[in-house]
This record gives C-alpha cells, sequence and structure tokens, in this order.
C-alpha cells in the first residue's frame, strides 16, 4: 500500500549548483561527502603501496624493489592510511554527516570551522603527495629518531609538515563535535538519550582534541632539529631518542583509539537496528567509549618495551595495557547480548557487523599477547604485530566504516545500491582479509621481521598466501566503488527509513534537507525503542 | 538598545533577532556559550602542545642541570622580566578592551584593543633585541653556536673572548657536574628548547596581534555591542592563555638558579 | 545576554597582584633554596596562572561546562608531565652518555 517513493524534490545535493556551491557551502553533509571523496582517493593510493609491499613479499628474496624503495613503500602506506584516511574516515565522514541529525541539530556548531577542517585536511594531503612524487620518506610511518633527524636523506620535512597540517584538521572535527553534543541537542535529547554513535563521537573528539596537539609538537621539534640544526633527541649532544619516541606514542597510542572508537559507536547503531532490539546494557556501552578514550592515554610505551624504558616502566605499561581491553570486551559482550533473541537478520551492514566482531575480537585479544612484557620481547617487530593492528584497523575500523557507509548509504543518497553485489563485496573483504592477515600471525610468531623486503625460503608458503588474500581484499573493495556509484543513478529510492531503524536521522527524508528538520524535534523516547517502532509499523500495515 | 532585526523564517513567521545569530543557533545565549566553551577546547589543545615542550624541557632540566643553569645565567633577566611585565599589562589592557565592549564603550575598547598590541609589538621587539644578542654570542644551536664559559682562558682577542657583561655566563661559585666539552654539547640542548620555546610563543603573539587588528577594526566600525562581543572575548581568551604560557616561560628560562 | 562585567577595581587588583608575585619569583630566584628553587617558582606561577583564569579569562564566571574544560587540560598534561617521569624516575635520571673530558 506504500506509494512508488520518489526522491524529495527539495534536499541538501540540489540546494545550490555550481563548484562554489560545494566549495563554500556551510552545510555539514555537503562537507562530509566531499570528505567521503577526498579519503576514498587517500585509501587507493594507500592500497597501490600495500600492493607494491605485498609484491616484494610474494618472493623471499628483495628482488622487486631494492631495500630502500621498499622502506618508502611501508612509510608512505602507513603515512597515508593512519593520517589521511583511518583517523578522518568515519567522523569525517559519517560523523560530520550524521551527529546533527542524530541530536536534532541544524548544523554543527562551527559550520565555516568544519569547512576549514576540510581545507587543511586537503593542503596537508598536498604536501605529503609533494612528498611522496619527489622522493618519499624511508623512516617509517614512526619516525624514530635519530634516523629521521639526522640520518635519513628523504623528504622527511614535508611528509611531517603534511601530516602537522592534517593534525589540524583532526583536532577541528573534535572541537566541533565536542561542541556541537554539549549545546546544540534538541529539547529532550538529554545525554542518555543519545544514540551510542553520538558518545562514541565524543570520545573519539576527545581523543582528538588532547592527543593530537602533542604529536604536532613533536613533529614541530623534528623539524626543527632537522631543518635548522636544533638538538633535542640528538644523543651527539645528549639528547635522548626515546625521548622522541615517548612523546610520538603519546599521541600515537590514543590515535588508534581514534580509529577504532567510531566503528565500535557504529557497530552499536548496526547491532540494534538489524536485531530490532535495544543494546543490552546502553550505559555500560555508553561509560565505555569514555573509558577507551581515557585509558587510552595511559598505555603508550607498550610500543616502547624493547627500546630501553625502565623495566619498572614497562610493568607499569604492561598492567595498564590490560585494563584499557576491559571496556573493549564491555561492548563486545554487550552486542552478543543483544544478539540473543533478536530478530537477526544478514543484511550486508549486518555482515560488515558480523565480520567486525570476529575480527576485531581477533585483533584485540593478539593485542593482549603484546601487552605481555615476555612475549611482546619475542614478538616486538615481528608480523604478529602487523597482523594485529591490521586486525583492528582493517577487520575492525575499515569494516565498521564499510557498515556504517552501507547502512547510512540510502540516507545520504537517497538510493540502495545493489544488495547483491554488495554481499558479494563484503564476503570478499571478510574472506580476503583473513587470507591476508592470518598468516601474517603465524610468520610474526616464527620471527619473520616487519619492515624487512626480505625472508628466509622456509616462510614464502604463507606470505604468498597473504599476498593472494590480498589481491582478493582488494577486489572487494574495488565493488563498492562501483555499485556505489551506480546507484546514484539507477539504485532504488529509498525512502526516509529502509531499514526501520530507531533514530532522529531516519524520521526525515532521504536525502536530508539542507536544514536537517522543518520544526525542532522534540524527543520523547529513549533511543532504540524497537519495540515501539515496530508496534507502529504493525499499524500502518 | 538591540540591533534586532525582524524577517521571516521558513514557515513565514516574523521574528526578530540580533543580525549576529547565526541561523542553526536558537539564541544568542546558546551561541556565546558555544563560542567560549569551543575556545577553551582550542585552548586545551594549546596547553597540550606546548605541554610537549615543557615535558622535554622538565627532563633535559634534570638530567643536565649544570648546562641548564649555566645557559639561563646567560639570558638578560632585565629584558626577561621587562617583557613580563609588558605581557602582564597587555593583558590588563586586554581584559579592559573586552569590558568596554561588554558596557558598550565602542571607543574604549578600540584604544584599549591598540594599547593591547602596542604592548605586543614592544614584547616582540625585546624579543628581536634577545634574539640578536644570542646570534651575536653564538647562542644559535645548529648555527654558529660556540659555548665559552666566561672563566675560560680567552684566546688572544678573536671570537672566542669572553662576551660583554650583558649576556655573560656569569661566573659559577660552585663546582659544576659538567665540564666544558659537555656544556659545549648540552647546552644546544638548553638554546635549542628556548628558542623553540620562546619562538612558537612568539609566533602565537604575532597571530594574536593580527586577530586583534581584525577585532579593533570591527569595533571601531561598530559591529559589537553588550549583547554581541564574542570576537572580542574570544581574542581576550587567545592572548590571555599566550600570557600565562609566558608566565611559566620565564621562570623555567630565566630563572633556573640565580642564586649562585 | 551580556556575560559578568567585572568592575575595573578588580582587574587593576588582579594586575598589582601579578606584578608583585613576578617580583616575588624573581627575588626568590636569589635565595639559594636548593632544590626548592624550582617548586617555589613553578608554585608562583601556576598561581599567577589561575588568576590570569580566574578573574582575566572570566572562568570564575563561566559555566561547568567551561571550568570541567580547563580542567580537563591540566589533568591530561599532569598525565603526560607524570608518566614520562614513571620512566625517566626509574631510570634515575641517568642521562645519556657523555664524553669525558
Amino acid at each position: 500500500m506504500l506509494d512508488k517513493l520518489k526522491i524529495p524534490e527539495r534536499h541538501y545535493l540540489n540546494n545550490g549548483h555550481g563548484l562554489a556551491s560545494w566549495l563554500l557551502t556551510k552545510d555539514h553533509k555537503r562537507i562530509a561527502i566531499m570528505y567521503l571523496i577526498s579519503i576514498s582517493v587517500m585509501f587507493f593510493l594507500g592500497g597501490l603501496f600495500a600492493v607494491g609491499i605485498r609484491l616484494e613479499l610474494a618472493t623471499p628474496q628483495g628482488d622487486f624493489v631494492q631495500a630502500d624503495t621498499y622502506n618508502k613503500f611501508f612509510t608512505m602506506h602507513g603515512v597515508i592510511m593512519v593520517f589521511f584516511f583511518l583517523i578522518p574516515s568515519i567522523p569525517a565522514v559519517l560523523g560530520n554527516f550524521l551527529i546533527p541529525p542524530m541530536i536534532g541539530a541544524k548544523d554543527l556548531a562551527f559550520p565555516r570551522i568544519n569547512l576549514l577542517s576540510l581545507y587543511i585536511y586537503w593542503i596537508g594531503g598536498v604536501f605529503t603527495l609533494y612528498a611522496m612524487i619527489s622522493g618519499g620518506v624511508d623512516t617509517g610511518w614512526t619516525f624514530y629518531t635519530p634516523y629521521s633527524a639526522t640520518g635519513s636523506n628523504t623528504n622527511v620535512v614535508p611528509t611531517a609538515l603534511g601530516i602537522f597540517i592534517a593534525g589540524f584538521s583532526s583536532i577541528l572535527t573534535g572541537l566541533n563535535f565536542i561542541v556541537t553534543i554539549h549545546r546544540m541537542r534538541a529539547p529532550g535529547m538529554t545525554w542518555f538519550r543519545l544514540p551510542l554513535f553520538v558518545w562514541a563521537h565524543y570520545a573519539t573528539s576527545l581523543v582528538q582534541v588532547l592527543g593530537t596537539p602533542v604529536i604536532a609538537i613533536t613533529i614541530v621539534m623534528l623539524g626543527v632539529e632537522r631543518a635548522l640544526g636544533f638538538g633535542i633527541f640528538d644523543p651527539g649532544r645528549g639528547g635522548d631518542p626515546v625521548l622522541f619516541q615517548h612523546l610520538f606514542w603519546f599521541y600515537s597510542h590514543p590515535a588508534v583509539y581514534i580509529m577504532i572508537l567510531p566503528a565500535l559507536g557504529v557497530m552499536s547503531e548496526l547491532v540494534s537496528t538489524f536485531t530490532k532490539k535495544t543494546i543490552f546494557g546502553y550505559s555500560f556501552v555508553a561509560f565505555s567509549s569514555l573509558a577507551i578514550a581515557v585509558f587510552g592515554f595511559i598505555v603508550w610505551a607498550h610500543h616502547m618495551f624493547v627500546s630501553g624504558i625502565s623495566t619498572y616502566a614497562a610493568m607499569v605499561f604492561s598492567f595498564l595495557s590490560f585494563s584499557v581491553a576491559i571496556p573493549s570486551a564491555v561492548k563486545v559482550f554487550n552486542w552478543t547480548a543483544t544478539l540473543y533473541k533478536g530478530a537477526i537478520s544478514f543484511e550486508t551492514p549486518m555482515l560488515y557487523a558480523y565480520g567486525f566482531m570476529g575480527l576485531f575480537l581477533i585483533g584485540g585479544l593478539t593485542g593482549l599477547f603484546l601487552a605481555t612484557l615476555g612475549v611482546d620481547i619475542h614478538l616486538h617487530d615481528t608480523y604478529f604485530v602487523v597482523a594485529h593492528f591490521h586486525y583492528i584497523m582493517v577487520g575492525g575500523a575499515i569494516m565498521g566504516y564499510l557498515g556504517g557507509l552501507h547502512f547510512w548509504w540510502p540516507k545520504m543518497t537517497g538510493r540502495m545500491y545493489s544488495e547483491f553485489f554488495s554481499r558479494i563485496a563484503a564476503i570478499l573483504v571478510f574472506v580476503g582479509f583473513n587470507l591476508t592477515f592470518f598468516p601474517q600471525f603465524v610468520v610474526g610468531y616464527l620471527g619473520m621481521p616487519r619492515r624487512y623486503h626480505s625472508y628466509p625460503d622456509e616462510m614464502q608458503v604463507l606470505n604468498v598466501l597473504s599476498s593472494a588474500g590480498a589481491s582478493v581484499l582488494g577486489l572487494g573493495y574495488l565493488l563498492p566503488v562501483i555499485y556505489f556509484l551506480w546507484s546514484l543513478k539507477y539504485g532504488q529510492v529509498a525512502g526516509p527509513n529502509p531499514w526501520g531503524a530507531s533514530g532522529l536521522e531516519w524520521q526525515t527524508q532521504s536525502p536530508p534537507l539542507t536544514e536537517n528538520f522543518l520544526e525542532v524535534p522534540v524527543v520523547e523516547h529513549e533511543p532504540y525503542e524497537y519495540e515501539h517502532i515496530v508496534a507502529k509499523e504493525k499499524h500502518l500495515v | 538598545m538591540s540591533n534586532a532585526v525582524a524577517h521571516a523564517d521558513a514557515h513565514g513567521h516574523a521574528h526578530a533577532h540580533h543580525p549576529a545569530l547565526q541561523h542553526h543557533f536558537d539564541t544568542m545565549g546558546q551561541q556565546k556559550e558555544a563560542a567560549v566553551v569551543g575556545m577553551w577546547v582550542f585552548l586545551l589543545t594549546e596547553i597540550l602542545f606546548f605541554g610537549g615542550l615543557f615535558a622535554a624541557y622538565m627532563i633535559y632540566r634534570v638530567w643536565y642541570f649544570d648546562a641548564f643553569a649555566e645557559a639561563s645565567r646567560s639570558l638578560s633577566l632585565f629584558w626577561g622580566g621587562l617583557n613580563t611585565a609588558v605581557l602582564i599589562g597587555s593583558s590588563l589592557t586586554m581584559a579592559m578592551a573586552v569590558r568596554g565592549a561588554q558596557t558598550n564603550k565602542r571607543a574604549a575598547t578600540v584604544n584599549w584593543l591598540i594599547l593591547t598590541m602596542i604592548l605586543g609589538t614592544v614584547f616582540l621587539g625585546v624579543k628581536v633585541i634577545e634574539y640578536a644578542d644570542k646570534f651575536e654570542h653564538h647562542h644559535v644551536p645548529g648555527y654558529n653556536f660556540q659555548w665559552a664559559a666566561a672563566h675560560e682562558a680567552p684566546a688572544a682577542g678573536g671570537e672566542h673572548a669572553a662576551p660583554a657583561a650583558e649576556g655573560a655566563a656569569a661566573e659559577p661559585h660552585r663546582e659544576l657536574a659538567l665540564n666544558g666539552d659537555q656544556l659545549q654539547l648540552t647546552t644546544q640542548i638548553y638554546f635549542s628548547l628556548y628558542f623553540t620555546m620562546t619562538g612558537l610563543h612568539a609566533l602565537h603573539m604575532i597571530i594574536g596581534i593580527g586577530i586583534m587588528l581584525v577585532i579593533t577594526w570591527m569595533a571601531w566600525k561598530g559591529k559589537f555591542d553588550a549583547e554581541y562581543y564574542t570576537p572580542v572575548e574570544m581574542a581576550g581568551l587567545y592572548w590571555h592563555f599566550v600570557d600565562i604560557v609566558w608566565i611559566f616561560l620565564f621562570p623555567l628560562l630565566y630563572l633556573v638558579e640565580r642564586h649562585t | 545576554m551580556s556575560g559578568h562585567v567585572s568592575p575595573v577595581s578588580l582587574y587593576i587588583t588582579i594586575f598589582l597582584a601579578l606584578m608583585v608575585l613576578t617580583a616575588v619569583t624573581v627575588g626568590a630566584a636569589f635565595v639559594d633554596l636548593g632544590q626548592f628553587n624550582f617548586l617555589v617558582a613553578m608554585i608562583i606561577a601556576g598561581f599567577k596562572a589561575s588568576l590570569v583564569i580566574w578573574y582575566f579569562m572570566h572562568v570564575k564566571y563561566a559555566s561547568k561546562l567551561t571550568k570541567l574544560t580547563v580542567a580537563t587540560g591540566v589533568f591530561f598534561l599532569a598525565i603526560l608531565l607524570g608518566l614520562l617521569l614513571i620512566d625517566y624516575a626509574s631510570k634515575g635520571f641517568t642521562s645519556m652518555p657523555m664524553p669525558l673530558s
């Protein structure tokens, strides 16, 4: 009895045409779309370097590229993926798009700062791309001194400058979200009625705002040392290279929580929608996001167990690193409890959610192995570490991002994509991912070092499996580009709420109006009130 | 005296509001509060930004106390103290400027802002003097660094003779734990931090003066009133923060060990 | 909606207090307090900063959220400095090997 759905007449995409209306927009949704395009470009660029790495590692000898070139491959892969893809991804695309409608606001608190954040991201990207094209960097994305300060003769300063600039983009996004969530909620939208996606982004924003400045100043110190001959980390003048590591990891560990917390927020939305149940233990999940953000700041030296920190400090950081696993586990338990007796379904977003739960679990548990001092002595700087963080970053964060993208695509564009091809892509991603990275746990445990372009012959089979998996994974990532673009013109019209989901964003048209709401919504319901929604639907039908 | 204008919203209902109210906010109060919180969140990032330098300083001061003490003594207490007074004075004038905007006194606001900028410029001028002195005495790491303690036997004439009294390393009255070669190396860490910390601080001041130029122009144009003076307050918060950084930099850099 | 307007006398008082405290800081630096020189200097600086934050930056009259924001910044700076110290202190602040004279 539903009328044939039509794209609404007026929405944010057709409200103003031409380049200027996009480049000078204050609309958080348009900014989100521009971020989507930008980070997708960066993702495939970073992926190209991964192709280079896996091609080299298909054979035990270093025969594809020279060692110096290989060093540049993994450095650029890391720099681009961490700073220009993962850190912005969910917050800049999904967070920007969804936080105002989710809380019942017309825009973020500072729309022009939002636009500035995008410009800054572009400028940082240009610096880094320039550094890449004009010779690259070979220090590893971690830029350890003294090699990065005085040893390497590659483009350290432009790359570091690009990261410095991009850091401001991250800070401004976080700042915007914090003020928005505190001060722009609609009447009745109390903190404990917020979607867990919003809680997750609030926690993420705290980390962005408090952590990023420290890597910024670390880059400044590295920059003056390298460019001006200052001595801050220079051992020849009494400086301490380990101090660089401390300052670097003070940000870069919380940075991994910037990358995973938003995905954890997406997960809560997916799990509740596709089980038609409220999230079990809402307040525990909400507080666990904050706990992860805070705890994330006190564990950084677990990256430095073999760098020369004291045994005492190592024990402290090891213990604290165990405790940061607890809030993450709380989330996994609560989603599992939500699934129990829920109306479970297998739409593409939920496929990504299932994949996330398994892969994040493995990634998280292997993190505990690495947090164990004695074990880490053996595993540090091996492929075990590489596998661990790819399980979290790719098996976790990217699957969360893709799941969220598939979930909210109908809202953002008004169109449904092909469920058939999207499920194939999801399966390819899951299979390809495991094929790529599970063997890396094994070779890492066997002692294969990371950042080497050659390895002992007996590890070839596992490395070939890994490289083969990478091609499957790559295919899985390419498919969405095709069917998403196809859906823009030919996809079925989605309507306001194709998934029957809860949340204010689903009460509006798809695509939304520029101002999100015609009237300020007044919130009277708890979040995820599926019993209420299901009852309403039953009366309609 | 309100600058309220009437216009129709999406429903065609006319309502009056201050021209500076942005449409995604409901009230001026909400808008101002958002701005204040937003600026403080930004200042949070600045606390952590400078904090990294303070962290490095903290470690090396303990490690190489004598180098830090010696190098600190070579700084001019006069210029440092003067700059501290100037900057604190500029905080006072900035607070008066904000007060002027709050109380609808356009001329007073403009004048206090101009005074603040003048004091800020004086500070920067003094820094130029101090930096020039460092270059002259070969205290710039990576450029021409040469640490010559006053008690070192001076070569016959030449660059390494004990420098003029004003910027000289004061003769220590106690045994140092570091010898001349070690001082030559470790004082470079002190000066590297000195230039990075004061340089970054000076950069923030230049930006602050730039911001104030814009705000002063806006104030002169009459864009502020008792209901809307947020940009002046924002500039004020930023400027006070820059003052606070110097309040810590002064003792850390100039007063490491002055009692010998 | 205008915020709290402080009287001029308050600003002058705070300014004078800051100047006096600056003089005290300099004076204290000329007194040999051994290890405590640093602590005294930092405590005075911290107090001066508090005066600026509380009165010049109007935090005394600001919302709870603003106050919480300031406290958060101080707290996380303390984490940075404190945990860093754990490593260096537990190594006895042993510096890098220095060239012998």
